[in-house]
């Protein structure tokens, strides 16, 4: 751990009215207007459905979107007003753990996981991890912890799609960054592994003081895992509170009014229910009927 | 059974639009080459008339049967030896050349790029570096030994500059091109962790290139020792000296023994990248 004169409840992150794109280069906004603040040693829950913009504002946060307006400020700095080496510094103070974990096929478990230390160690120590790994212990611990530790000297590529996505977290595990950004850790795990991970995730974030920001789309868990909601819908926040207080009608506007219209509809065909909006202002929607 | 689409939807898959430009494509290429052809006089007929039939059944006569006698082949294993050091020497300075060139113009280590169009000064950084390249490779190696041979006397030395720098450029241009093919998610997350260049290019890069790399610079070696016989043509040793002078007195027999000798090497070169490429697998 860095020797930082930060304590629990400093600002971690800081969004006033954040407009961000989705990618890189792209100009269209999909977060409109983002305030939020992360306090150092709080676990977030992330929800929202598929393009609500919870990747987006992840990929804001890891300065891997320049934003279009508004201020952004990590560890009480603005990192796009800073020089690029010390912006590349600051990156080494987070981490982000993608959806598809970024493995090279050929590569073992170990450097796999041994590669969130990259940031904090010199390029001598690196290659000669490469040659030998001397933290295997330290990268066994973490892949013991997300039940894995026989894996530790296989291949990437010999691994089903579940035990890459939980060596992308070991990775997250052995890096020494202050805060962990993590997108949907559960796409691919069964529902009992899923609980274990993320009970994982939140004991050891909150062992180390780290500040822990995870994308869901497993309502309950969200609710049962962590302290903190925040709920985005088409770019904006509409729920930013305690989980225990985040009720189930909340859940049901969350996820949109097409399931809760078909929820309400019982027993009516697809057909019979009115679209919200004709695609074509002109011509009604081609029926395609499945026998 | 899948439902039947009513026929304006059906419509859509009558017309691929790809077609047109496929087409467009290839009567491009037809016109453009058609011309060449004719300048180059291209006339293959002419090799398989009675009379060109009769001196090239005299010429391969004279090649048979390749001499063995113990002295020759002393010398020739001497210089096989000499061709191989001059060709591995050589590359080794290709390399040595090439690895900071092709690290400092592929744009899959670049920082600028993680979130913004690449910022003016790296980008400019990258095209000095394959201005370079292109350069290096742009005079043939003959050339180049030429003018060494008039700096640094007869010899390997010349011999190994020349080959030195146009495969510096050569490999620098294909190495830069294998690491940009790379799956980028890898090094990106890597860098955008806050590693470093060289650490995101051996954790992230490196290990789904390194096949690719090795199997094109064993065949940048095999491709050496062709270019070092050139050489020997214009004074800087090994086979290619043997063989030139071989060929003025008109022993056919010693040239067919070298020759013998080059198919050897390119196939040991052939073995060991089927070697390596399946180790590396």
């Amino acid at each position: 751990m860095p020797a930082s004169a930060a304590r629990d409840g400093d600002l971690v992150v800081s969004l006033r009215g954040l407009h961000a794109p989705a990618a890189a280069l792209a100009t269209t906004p999909a977060l409109h207007g983002l305030t939020l603040d992360m306090r150092r040693g709080e676990q977030i829950a992330l929800i929202g459905s598929s393009g609500a913009g919870k990747t987006s504002l992840l990929q804001s946060l890891s300065c891997a979107v320049t934003p279009l307006s508004g201020s952004l400020e990590l560890f009480g700095t603005n990192p796009w007003a800073l020089s690029s080496r010390d912006r590349q510094r600051l990156r080494g103070r987070l981490f982000l753990a993608p959806q598809v974990p970024p493995l090279p096929p050929r590569q073992r478990v170990v450097t796999a996981v041994l590669a969130g230390r990259l940031p904090s160690q010199s390029l001598a120590a690196s290659v000669r991890s490469l040659w030998h790994p001397r933290e295997a212990s330290l990268a066994h611990e973490a892949l013991c912890a997300l039940d894995m530790g026989d894996k530790l000297w296989e291949r990437v590529d010999r691994l089903s799609g579940g035990e890459r996505q939980r060596v992308g977290l070991a990775r997250a595990l052995v890096a020494d960054a202050e805060l962990w950004l993590i997108d949907e850790p559960l796409s691919a795990l069964d529902p009992a592994r899923a609980t274990q991970v993320i009970e994982q995730l939140t004991e050891a974030a909150r062992r180390s003081h780290r500040t822990l920001v995870c994308t869901l789309h497993q309502v309950e868990v969200a609710r049962r895992g962590f302290d903190r909601i925040v709920a985005l819908r088409s770019g904006v926040i509409v729920y930013d509170g305690a989980a225990a207080d985040f009720t189930d009608a909340q859940v049901a506007a969350l996820y949109g009014s097409r399931e809760a219209l078909e929820i309400q509809a019982d027993g009516a065909t697809p057909q019979d229910a009115a679209p919200s909006r004709a695609v074509d202002g002109a011509r009604p929607p081609v029926p395609m009927i499945c026998r | 059974m899948l439902p039947t689409p009513a026929p304006q939807v059906a419509s859509i898959a009558r017309h691929d639009p790809a077609l047109t430009s496929r087409w467009a494509t290839v009567l491009l290429i037809a016109v453009l080459l058609w011309p060449l052809v004719v300048l180059t006089e291209f006339n293959p007929s002419v090799l398989f008339d009675a009379r060109s039939l009769r001196s090239t059944g005299r010429f391969v006569a004279s090649f048979l049967p390749p001499r063995s006698d113990a002295e020759f082949v002393w010398l020739l294993l001497h210089e096989t030896w000499r061709t191989v050091a001059i060709a591995t020497a050589g590359l080794t300075l290709a390399g040595l050349i090439a690895v900071p060139l092709a690290l400092g113009a592929s744009a899959r280590l670049s920082i600028s790029a993680l979130a913004r169009p690449m910022a003016a000064w790296p980008f400019a950084l990258r095209s000095v570096l394959r201005a370079t390249m292109v350069l290096l490779r742009s005079v043939p190696e003959v050339v180049w030994a030429l003018l060494f041979v008039r700096v640094v006397g007869l010899g390997p030395t010349a011999g190994v500059i020349a080959i030195g720098i146009t495969y510096g450029g050569m490999l620098g241009k294909v190495y830069a091109e294998i690491l940009e093919a790379s799956d980028p998610a890898p090094t990106q997350a890597l860098l955008r962790n806050g590693s470093g260049r060289l650490q995101a290019l051996l954790y992230g890069a490196l290990p789904q290139c390194a096949a690719e790399l090795v199997s094109y610079t064993v065949y940048r070696w095999e491709c050496a020792i062709r270019a070092s016989v050139v050489l020997g043509f214009v004074g800087a040793g090994g086979l290619g000296q043997m063989l030139d002078s071989s060929a003025k007195m008109f022993s056919g027999g010693e040239v067919s023994a070298i020759l013998l000798v080059f198919i050897a090497l390119v196939a040991a070169s052939d073995r060991i990248s089927a070697v390596l490429r399946r180790a590396m697998a």
